[in-house]
């Protein structure tokens, strides 16, 4: 057994694998670096993400005046009859259907399918453009038809102004600099870019971070809208 | 599988997830549709978002796949931000009870 190179070991499984994959005098993570990198932003995102949404449960929990009801708040007059929330569900349903596209696009990338695979991705960002679009209007209507600021609203306790641009702005952003990093992978994609280099780990780790933000999203929309 | 060379699956799996989460997400829509309140509704929220993160991380970020030591150095340390959690919301209400104290007086 000494003879053998370490590569040629057979690799275990579980918590042995574990304390393998950790102990050993090697790389820890058998997954491309790029991967492993954008794993390790994503979990400090978690943290900036976590850190909004903790601070907007304190402020709600701690104010004394009524909270507005999101319900009614986000309530859009369709046909004559006020439908709550209709926007923001309508917004939920386009960012699950964008991740379901990416996760096509992920796997056309390794079936080396370069027109499928990039057809996709760009469906992926228009989907996004869509909500961000959706988001715009959804500001415009809370900032001038409402009157909500960031330090006070007509109605009520005055920290949902600030919880709700910052949580929602710093989500959006995410989207908006998705949308920009998707259509760069795709236009690479269409070039041939991974066709030459060998692998389409890129657009897989494209795909981590579109899901991340399509994973914010449920987090915001199950403890802001519906709460 | 060779996780290395990348993460392959059928197509089915994602068209799979991908109908689950409508479903999820229509449902906690019409939490909020049909007016549910109290324990209920918190409830139902929370296991509906629990369920579709936990959709979208294993099988659309491919984390059902990877290997053991992957899944702990993501996974673990957002454990942290549950004390986080729970020393805001005694704190949240702690000021709240003050703050009833010396407003009301």
């Amino acid at each position: 057994m000494s003879k053998m190179i370490p590569d040629s070991l057979p690799i275990p499984a579980g918590l042995r694998g574990v304390a393998s994959d950790w102990a050993a005098d090697k790389q820890a993570f058998p997954v491309p670096w790029g991967k492993a990198m954008m794993w390790i932003f994503l979990l400090s995102d978690t943290f900036v993400f976590t850190c909004f949404l903790t601070a907007y449960m304190n402020v709600r929990i701690s104010t004394t005046v009524p909270w507005p009801n999101p319900s009614e708040v986000f309530a859009l007059r369709i046909g004559g009859a006020d439908i709550p929330l209709i926007l923001i569900a309508i917004m939920t349903f386009i960012l699950i259907s964008s991740s379901g596209t990416m996760a096509m696009a992920v796997n056309f990338g390794y079936r080396r399918d370069r027109a499928k695979t990039a057809a996709l991705l760009l469906t992926t960002a228009a989907f996004g453009l869509t909500f961000v679009g959706m988001q715009a209007f959804e500001w415009t209507k809370l900032i001038v038809e409402e009157g909500v600021r960031p330090w006070g609203n007509p109605l009520g306790a005055a920290q949902f102004g600030s919880s709700f641009f910052m949580i929602t702005g710093f989500h959006g952003a995410h989207v908006s600099a998705g949308v920009i990093y998707l259509s760069v992978v795709a236009l690479r994609v269409w070039r041939g870019d991974y066709e030459r280099k060998g692998t389409y780990e890129t657009v897989e780790i494209a795909g981590l971070y579109w899901h991340f933000v399509d994973l914010v999203w449920v987090f915001i929309f199950a403890l802001f809208y519906l709460w | 599988m060779d996780h290395a060379q990348g993460q392959q699956h059928p197509i089915s799996i994602y068209l799979w997830i991908w109908g689950m989460l409508f479903v999820l997400s229509t449902l906690s829509y019409l939490v909020d549709y049909f007016h549910l309140q109290g324990y209920l509704r918190w409830s139902l929220i929370l296991i509906f978002m629990l369920l579709k993160a936990g959709l979208i991380v294993s099988i659309f970020m491919h984390m059902a796949w990877e290997r053991l030591a992957l899944k702990f150095a993501i996974l673990v340390p957002p454990g942290c931000l549950l004390v986080l959690i729970a020393l805001m919301a005694i704190e949240g209400d702690y000021t709240f009870l003050t703050r009833l104290a010396v407003f009301l007086k």
